[in-house]
């Protein structure tokens, strides 16, 4: 099968520090790949590379490419909304925008070009449900988000995530400030949306990438040190380094 | 703890305290004057009429015009300053996002610009009436009252706006958003209750200034009607009466002043009131 993402020597500088290099890789559809690995490995900004993200910030220059759909999205003329809303985005800690509950997923819903009142209405319930959020907040949906509790508020954002009817869903560390019982909420629900959805994961956990990596690409200071299937990396890993983090050395 | 280090944070204390009282003394030395002499000439019919027999030499009306004008004044530089503003606040931290260098050049030109005092407007205001040729009025005075509070508008609001955290505007790009959507959808919201102290802030040196009015808005003892005639301010009617040769019109000026005094309290009260209301739907850190 055609891979969601493939990726093709792609570097990135910041200044004069090279944070990633010379990156290949594939990201295969409707599996959750993880991208494990130490921090500050450049595991973040991989990511933030597929959704250009990285454009905020100008002190980093990106070069190499960056398949998607057969097309380079690091190419200047890409239409950077249109893919960003492909691709919904979790980040490590949530921020529901600066509104209603209900507003956080009509907002996403109306820039996907939903407009009708009824339809608005039932889609945001709809979403309110997947990220199993309905019961909680049904009567409080004129409230503004930020009165959710944490775990309450990235589950919401999954919501807004997903009603932008994206492809591909990206994970940037998203349960790291959560409770146990919202980040196994998470990691469930990942398992449940892999049917749909093309889902990437970055995390330092090695439980967490055992517990849900179907594929697994392992960083270490800007490089890939070893990636392939969950399995076999980590019952058979075949780089020394991928070995000694395995056995807790690094860190 | 050593004996040393006690030593040491008790002195510090002890400079922290009197420095703080002395502000507060200070304060509580020019309300209390304010207070002290403005209540003796204040009366109802101060509040509710115009000057009889001139501002400068008459004892008996009010100050009713400069109540009006001010307010109308300060208003019209207030609103107008918003409108042009908030865009520019809003320019610079969502559209000249990723320039640091222009943003910083910007931001200290504002900054000497603020620095510029309110006579300079005042007397650029006047050769730009001479320029176009507007008289003093009420909308002359509304224009030069607007550049001089313009700088402190936006550079106010520009601060609220670089709190907006770097993972909200991800969030909001990840959704597909473009930047006036991010602006004006979400970099507003965000940040209401800074935007109203930066509002109410600059109403405050709008209504407060006298220079900036002198040779712009003129001075009327008659209520204003009409933007293209004179109208009367606050501290111009302090600045005239307390120059009157007659002590009763003198009194009156710390009437005046404590008038000022009072509407610049209640502003800034609302404004509190208002920043805490809004502040709760911010999100939580």
């Amino acid at each position: 099968m055609e891979p969601a993402i493939k990726i093709n020597n792609l570097d990135v500088f910041a200044g004069k520090t090279q944070i990633l290099k010379n990156i290949n890789c594939e990201i295969q559809k409707k599996m959750i790949t993880v991208i494990l690995g130490p921090s500050g490995c450049g595991k973040t900004t991989l990511l933030k590379c597929m959704n250009r993200l990285t454009d905020l910030y100008p002190e980093l220059k990106v070069s190499g490419e960056i398949l998607i759909n057969e097309k380079n999205i690091l190419d200047p003329g890409a239409d950077i909304y249109k893919l960003r809303q492909s691709m919904g985005l979790l980040s490590q800690r949530p921020y529901p925008l600066p509104m209603t509950i209900y507003n956080n997923i009509a907002y996403a819903l109306k820039l996907r070009g939903v407009t009708k009142r009824r339809e608005l209405h039932k889609l945001v319930m709809d979403y309110l449900k997947q990220a199993a959020l309905y019961d909680e907040v049904r009567n409080r949906l004129r409230e503004p988000a930020s009165r959710l509790s944490i775990g309450q508020q990235q589950r919401l954002c999954l919501a807004r995530g997903l009603a932008v009817n994206p492809e591909i869903i990206l994970a940037d560390e998203p349960t790291s400030a959560l409770d146990p019982i919202s980040s196994r909420f998470i990691d469930e629900k990942f398992q449940e949306l892999k049917k749909d959805y093309t889902i990437v994961v970055v995390t330092h956990v090695l439980r967490q990438a055992r517990r849900i990596a179907d594929n697994v690409i392992f960083m270490y200071l800007g490089e890939i040190i070893e990636q392939g299937p969950s399995t076999e990396f980590f019952e058979n890993p075949k780089q020394e380094k991928t070995k000694l983090y395995l056995e807790g050395m690094f860190n | 703890m050593k004996r040393s280090l006690k030593v040491e944070e008790t002195v510090f204390r002890v400079l922290m305290i009197l420095s703080t009282a002395f502000i507060l003394l200070i304060l509580g030395v020019i309300i209390y004057s304010v207070f002290e002499k403005g209540m003796r000439a204040l009366s109802l019919e101060m509040l509710t009429h115009i000057p009889e027999g001139g501002y400068y030499y008459g004892k008996g009306g009010g100050i009713l015009n400069a109540i009006v004008g001010s307010m109308v004044l300060a208003f019209g530089a207030t609103i107008l300053a918003f409108l042009i503003g908030l865009p520019v606040a809003l320019y610079i931290n969502v559209f000249l996002h990723g320039k640091p260098k222009l943003v910083n050049l910007i931001r200290f030109i504002l900054d000497l610009i603020w620095g510029i005092p309110s006579i300079v407007y005042g007397a650029f205001g006047f050769t730009l009436m001479v320029l176009i040729g507007l008289q003093t009025s009420l909308l002359a005075g509304i224009i030069t009252v607007t550049l001089f509070i313009l700088p402190i508008m936006i550079r106010s609001m520009d601060e609220i706006f670089r709190t907006v955290p770097m993972g909200l505007m991800e969030a909001s790009y990840s959704l597909g958003s473009n930047k006036s959507e991010l602006a004006f959808k979400i970099f507003t919201r965000q940040s209401v209750s800074g935007i109203i102290t930066a509002v109410l802030l600059s109403f405050g040196r709008a209504i407060g200034d006298a220079a900036s009015v002198l040779f712009t808005a003129g001075y009327t003892d008659n209520l204003p009607n009409s933007l293209l005639e004179p109208v009367a301010t606050l501290p111009l009617s302090i600045f005239f009466q307390l120059a009157s040769p007659v002590p009763e019109v003198q009194a009156r000026a710390y009437a005046s002043a404590l008038v000022l005094t009072v509407i610049i309290l209640i502003v800034s009260l609302f404004s509190r009131g208002l920043g805490k209301r809004y502040h709760k739907t911010k999100i939580n850190f």
